[in-house]
This record gives C-alpha cells, sequence and structure tokens, in this order.
C-alpha cells in the first residue's frame, strides 16, 4: 500500500468572471451587456475542462459540437484551429455562444459542474467566434459545388443557416429566400442588439454568402413564389424554416388600444426599423412612462428590457404562474431584475383600460395561484376570487408566443400541419410533400435558436439522402413532437 | 432593383406612378398589395396595387402625401430605384359573378377601387361606379373608372363636380329610386366606409371593404395591423386587406390609424431640409 505516491489534487480554480456592463449604464445604451473574455481569461477558463475523453457535453449539444475539441486548441492558443473545429458543427458559434441556453444543455452535463461550476462553454465558443470573426485572417474555406442539384431554403432565420450552411458543405448550389429587406430572421427582428449585436448576424450572414449562397431579400414564399413553382423550376428540394409565424394577442377586452404591441411588433420596430431612433429613422414606436409586459420566456424579458433603455419610469412583467415556471433563461432574468424590471407573478390580465380616447392608460390583473400539473407539465393557474387591481400603463407589450403562419401550407398542396397548424415532419425533417423538408419553430413552435439550428442541420443530412437517392423524399414516419409553450 | 418608369400628378398631393417589378406584374390579382422601403432608415408602409402591365414588367402605384415616407416617395422620379420592394401580399378580391354590382369610392380609396371594378366587369358583372371626394380637383382616375363601369356617379362636398353631398347620401338614393345591387365594393376614409356600409347592410347587399391599417412586416408577424371584424381579431396583411364591410368595427380602425399622429410633424420636420420642400 506504499508503493503509490498520494495523488496531489490542486483544487480546480473557479469559472472566470465574464465581464459586463454595470446596470446603470447599460440601461442608457443598447451596447452588449456582457463584454466577452479577453484571451486571457478565456485560455484561463479553457484550463478548467478536463477534456473528458467521453464527453457528455457534446451530447447536450443540440449541433454536436466537438466541445473538447474546441477547448483542446483554445488551451494550446490555437484559436485559430479552435475555430476551425467549431465551424464543422455550427454555422453561428458567436450567436449561440450569446443566446443558447448552455444551463439546460452543454453546460448542465459537464462533469467539472458536478462540483463547483461548470466549464462556461457557452463564454468560450463566443470567444472563439468573436475571434474568428474580428482576429482570423483565415480565407473561408471555398466550398467546390460537387452535386448538380439546387435546394432551396425558405427563410434566413438559424434553421434555414444551419441548412444552408450544411447543404453548401455538402457540395449543392443553395439559395434562400427571405421575406424581410434584411436576412437573419429572429437573429435581426427578434433578439435585440445588447443581447446579439447585428454586426455578427450580418457578418455570418456574409460568409454564407462567401460560402456561395445566393440570399434574395423581399420574397416571401407562398406570396411572390410558391413552394410548387421553387419545385418546378429546378430546385431539386426546399427547406421551410419559416420560423414562429402570427402573434399571439391576449384575447382580452382593449387589445386593439394604442399603446399596445405583440412582442414581435415591438422588437421588430426597435431591432429591425431601428424606432428608437426616430425620427432619424422613420419608424416610430410609443413607450409611455410606465411599461406593462406580459409573459414569462425570452421574448418577454428582451421586451422588457429593449423598454428600459427607452427611458420610461417603470417597466413591469407580469407573468401567471411562479419564477419556477418561467420558461426565460435565469440569466435574462437577473440581468432584468438589475436594470430594475419589476415582477408581478402570478398574476394575469383580465381586460386593457382605454384612456377614453383609444389609447391605453392600465391593465386590470388578477392574481393566481397554482393548482395541478397540466399538459406542459407546470402547474395550471387560477385565478384568486377578489384579488383584481389595476396597473398603470401606458404601453403595453404581449410576449405570449406565437401561432403558425399558413402563407405556406395553404399554398402548397400535400403539406401536412399538425391540428395546432404546425409542419408535420418526420424525425429527419421531411414533409408529407416530395421534396420538401422543414425544421425550426415552424414545426415544433415557439422553441430556441440551438434546436432550430439542430433540426436545419438534420433536415440538411435527409435532403442530401434524398437527393442522392437513398431515402424517401416525404415524411416516412411521423415523428412525436414536444410542444413548447411559451406562456 | 425597382425603376421608375413614368410618374404623372393626378390631384394636388396625389402621383401615380409606374414602377418596374416583372415577377409583382404577373402574378398580382386584384385587391393585392405591395410593401415598400424607400431607403435605409426608411418605414415599410403598403400600398396597392392599382394596375399592371405585364409586357412593360410595370404596376401602377397612387400615393397620396400624408406622412414622411410619401412625402419621400413624391421626391422619386423616372429612373429613381425603390429600395425594397415586396409582394404581391394579401389575399386577392373574390371576383364572381353576381350581376348588378356597386363600386363606391372616396378619395384615395378610388385607386385600390379600380383594380375591383376593372375586375367585376371583365367577369360579366353590370358595375355601378360612385365616386366622391371633396371638390372636383380631388376627384382621381375619373376617366378610368369610366371606362370599366356600365354607369358612373360623383359626389363632391362643395358640389363642383356630380351631386352635391356624400356618396352615401348619393348611393341610399340611387337605392329609393329602385336600383338593386347584388354586391358591394367600398374604399375610402373610415368614416365613408363606415357610413356606405351602414347604407349597404341596411338594403342587404353583401359589401367588402378593403382596409389599410398600419402596418410593419407584411407578413403576419407583427399583428400591428390587426382589426376587429365580426368580434375577432384578423390580421389585414395576411387575413385582408378586404373584409366583410358590416363586421368591420370602424371605429376602432379609425382610433388606431391615428396611433402616430402626433409624431406625424417631427418626422417631417426630421428629413433634410433640401428634401422637406413643397413637392413640384
Amino acid at each position: 500500500m506504499s508503493g503509490a505516491p498520494p495523488t496531489v489534487r490542486r483544487p480546480r480554480p473557479p469559472r472566470q468572471p465574464m465581464p459586463h456592463q454595470t446596470a446603470a449604464a447599460r440601461v442608457t445604451n443598447f451596447c452588449e451587456v456582457a463584454l466577452g473574455l479577453t484571451p486571457e481569461l478565456a485560455q484561463a477558463e479553457a484550463e478548467r475542462c478536463l477534456l473528458c475523453r467521453k464527453p457528455l457535453c457534446v451530447e447536450g449539444c443540440p449541433v454536436g459540437i466537438d466541445i473538447p475539441g474546441f477547448i483542446a486548441r483554445m488551451v494550446k492558443g490555437d484559436f485559430e484551429g479552435a475555430a476551425r473545429t467549431l465551424r464543422e458543427a455550427t454555422d453561428l458559434p458567436a450567436v449561440c455562444g450569446r443566446v443558447c441556453p448552455q444551463e439546460t444543455q452543454c453546460e448542465k452535463v459537464c462533469v467539472v459542474g458536478r462540483k463547483g461550476e461548470p466549464v462556461a462553454i457557452g463564454r468560450l465558443e463566443r470567444f472563439v467566434g468573436d475571434w474568428a470573426r474580428t482576429e482570423s485572417s483565415a480565407p473561408p474555406p471555398s466550398l467546390p459545388m460537387t452535386r448538380p442539384e439546387r435546394v432551396a431554403i425558405v427563410g434566413s432565420g438559424p434553421a434555414g443557416i444551419a441548412a444552408a450552411g450544411e447543404l453548401l458543405r455538402r457540395g449543392y448550389r443553395v439559395t434562400i429566400f427571405e421575406a424581410l429587406h434584411e436576412p437573419g430572421g429572429v437573429l435581426m427582428y427578434g433578439i435585440p442588439e445588447f443581447r446579439l449585436p447585428k454586426e455578427i448576424v450580418r457578418h455570418e450572414i456574409q460568409q454564407l454568402r462567401r460560402l456561395g449562397a445566393e440570399i434574395r431579400t423581399n420574397a416571401l414564399v407562398g406570396q411572390t413564389v410558391t413552394v410548387e413553382e421553387l419545385l418546378g423550376e429546378g430546385f431539386g428540394a426546399v427547406f421551410l424554416g419559416t420560423g414562429a409565424g402570427l402573434p399571439i394577442l391576449l384575447g382580452v377586452p382593449g387589445e386593439h388600444l394604442n399603446g399596445v404591441y405583440s412582442a414581435n411588433e415591438f422588437l421588430i420596430r426597435i431591432n429591425l426599423m431601428k424606432a428608437h431612433d426616430f425620427p432619424r429613422h422613420h419608424t416610430p414606436v410609443f413607450v409611455g412612462r410606465r411599461v406593462v409586459v406580459v409573459g414569462g420566456g425570452n421574448t418577454a424579458m428582451d421586451a422588457a428590457r429593449v423598454a428600459r433603455r427607452l427611458g420610461p419610469e417603470k417597466v413591469c412583467v407580469v407573468y401567471r404562474r411562479s419564477r419556477a415556471e418561467m420558461p426565460a433563461r435565469a440569466e435574462e432574468i437577473a440581468h432584468g431584475l438589475e436594470e430594475g424590471i419589476e415582477f408581478f407573478l402570478l398574476t394575469a390580465p383580465v381586460k386593457l383600460l382605454d384612456r377614453g380616447d383609444g389609447w391605453v392608460r392600465g391593465m386590470e390583473c388578477v392574481r393566481m395561484e397554482l393548482g395541478e400539473p397540466d399538459a406542459s407539465g407546470r402547474r395550471r393557474p387560477h385565478p384568486i376570487a377578489g384579488s383584481h387591481f389595476v396597473l398603470d400603463a401606458e404601453t403595453v407589450i404581449v410576449a405570449l408566443g406565437n401561432n403558425p403562419n399558413r402563407i405556406v401550407p395553404e399554398t402548397a398542396a400535400g403539406l401536412d400541419v399538425t391540428p395546432r397548424g404546425t409542419i408535420e415532419v418526420d424525425v429527419d425533417g421531411a414533409t408529407t410533400k416530395l421534396g420538401v423538408f422543414a425544421g425550426g419553430d415552424n414545426v415544433t413552435g415557439g422553441a430556441t435558436v440551438i434546436l432550430a439550428m439542430g433540426a436545419g442541420k438534420r433536415a440538411a443530412a435527409a435532403m442530401d439522402e434524398y437527393l442522392r437517392g437513398q431515402r424517401d423524399g416525404r415524411a416516412v414516419a411521423k415523428a412525436t413532437r414536444v410542444g413548447i409553450e411559451e406562456n | 432593383m425597382h425603376r421608375i418608369i413614368f410618374k404623372e400628378s393626378l390631384a394636388p398631393g396625389v402621383t401615380r406612378y409606374r414602377v418596374h417589378a416583372p415577377d409583382v406584374a404577373r402574378r398580382r390579382k386584384p385587391g393585392q398589395f405591395v410593401l415598400l422601403r424607400l431607403r435605409e432608415e426608411g418605414e415599410r408602409f403598403p400600398l396597392t396595387i392599382v394596375d399592371s402591365d405585364s409586357e412593360e414588367g410595370s404596376i401602377t402605384l397612387i400615393v397620396q402625401e400624408v406622412g414622411v415616407s410619401s412625402a419621400l416617395m413624391a421626391r422619386l422620379n423616372p429612373g429613381d430605384a425603390i429600395l425594397d420592394l415586396l409582394g404581391p401580399l394579401g389575399r386577392p378580391t373574390k371576383i364572381r359573378r353576381h350581376g348588378d354590382c356597386v363600386c363606391v369610392g372616396g378619395g384615395i380609396g378610388v385607386a385600390p377601387l379600380y383594380p375591383i371594378a376593372a375586375a367585376l366587369t371583365a367577369a360579366g358583372n353590370r358595375v355601378t361606379g360612385i365616386l366622391g371626394a371633396r371638390e372636383q380637383r380631388l376627384l382621381i382616375l375619373e376617366e378610368e373608372m369610366r371606362r370599366v363601369c356600365a354607369d358612373l356617379h360623383i359626389a363632391t362636398d362643395d358640389g363642383s363636380s356630380g351631386t352635391r353631398g356624400l356618396v352615401s347620401d348619393l348611393l341610399r338614393d340611387r337605392l329609393r329610386q329602385g336600383e338593386r345591387y347584388a354586391f358591394a365594393a367600398v374604399i375610402g376614409p373610415v368614416p365613408m366606409m363606415k357610413a356606405v356600409c351602414a347604407v349597404t347592410k341596411e338594403a342587404g347587399i353583401p359589401t367588402i371593404v378593403s382596409l389599410n391599417p398600419i402596418m410593419v412586416d407584411g407578413t403576419g408577424m407583427c399583428g400591428g395591423c390587426r382589426v376587429s371584424v365580426g368580434g375577432e381579431t384578423r390580421f389585414a396583411c395576411v387575413d385582408g386587406p378586404e373584409f366583410d364591410g358590416h363586421r368591420v368595427d370602424f371605429d376602432r380602425l379609425a382610433l388606431r390609424l391615428k396611433g402616430y399622429h402626433h409624431l406625424r410633424e417631427c418626422a417631417l420636420q426630421a428629413l433634410e431640409p433640401r428634401e422637406a420642400k413643397a413637392p413640384q
């Protein structure tokens, strides 16, 4: 027993801190809240990784990034190599490093996290993505067009970008159709600048163009061109990554009042149309002295924090369940609290009150209590009799998720939808229509950037197999779908 | 790039354009619209497609100067390009054979009404046109409407053309005189549509209206263009722009259309001085 030397266990260093703008500073600007790790901090954080031989984190990643692989290169200071490793699995490292819910994915299963905090995989991914964008001198890989077929990607959001990248890597000629004037989908119109600078999205889109993708903006498939026409015009396969669709409104009296926005409208006005810069930018937005946001997801947090930056006295979030059921990331809720946003939990809107001239003046609310779990597994809220009260508000923003957009299914014969209106697909993303595949929020309902990317990537692989004659061009068996409810 | 091919003034502050947009020209049907953005810092705003010429590859748009985007549009000339143009959007008018139809247009509303009247006539209907404006010089597309209508009647507030009064009164008089219509299309300012729809409802004439609420994306995503129809919330961009005129809540629509009026002057004043000058 005396032969073996005693093992000396160095205590694992704590997680390196992420530099942030202070809450007082950031509510006065739209600049990024988390400033990013320095190369020194990033390398120190990378050294915390155990480089597990059977890494659980990779299984936790919806796009299967070789996490120990890229971190090992960071430890050696080979950021270029780390970037290459990331690019093998993801087209959007700088985006996912910022907006992925790592705490429920890769970092949740990180072995280091069993004692203390897990390796900050997301922050490392962000660092490498940013480094590749700003410091790398490596030219983008040139991808030979080895396949004769052209493929059409409908929607330039996360699902479409991932599908396009994967199909380009597999040698196809890719054309992306985007309805808005600027590509990027939810990354452009939805996620605010302080969480995801638009410069990064534009850079990633530019990368796709350099790899050979053609992007047609102002092209709304279903209206300006139909799926049938795309298939008839020589596209061998079509991927539908059309996103979430039509906003769900409150469904209470007063939702037509001025000053009442869907989160989609509020965020599009600001993120895409730059309404916070009115009148230099021509799109207006109205933010009164008191703002109430309804909902508990990431979109609600985004809307509340955007509103906060437009100078109102008070921003409240109203959510009908408790903090435990809130779908928003813990970090986003924490940032909101630091920025002075008030939360009215277990509270639901009853009606919106008219100032007398068609403008909203407040929201009548009722207190809720939680009962038995519902279909989503979360405890169902019930109103408490006699607990009504009024929250003053000149601006109300409704962030309760979206219903599917019907434009594509209505104009594509044979494309089946579920009773909820989402597109019917098999496990690989094949729809019931020959040659048409789908993935992202139009299949799952409102979910995350990374899940949409994973779906896009999977569908791209299936499209490749189909075009090579190795699989059916339509759904073989229906997948079991897990819907994600936003409210 | 969508270049302006042709431009002419129709009335004070009202301009007609033909814009190169071959894909839109080929596909568009009566009742549909396009969404434009004129410059990087500009708004997205909808305009009804008045006409198209697939040989020339052009669409016809008519714009009335009311705010900053229409003011900028008025400064564009043949050869200039429109930065972004998306369309055709919205559901086309359901053109059926009804028999006797009446098309009632007020002010700039005659522009979106014209393609519907033309299509109804082409489908074998007998179309009566009723046009209204505050005064004669603000009346647009009179000749074009005369060509596609079996008969045309005009009402102006001051009597400078046609009868003096409102189109709703003119229609009511004709109904009293025994005219019968199986279908009505009504487009114009909200109070005018409300008044005319009250007349057609009383007479039991199925009526469509085309609504122009404030829009941002035009694809169903923002819900800014929501209108209340028969107590239900509908989105004009994807469910409309045409709805059953007897079920639309016009009062709510009027209030929503005023949502940003208080900012209009501010936006106009912020235009560069050279551009803020009056047109012509």
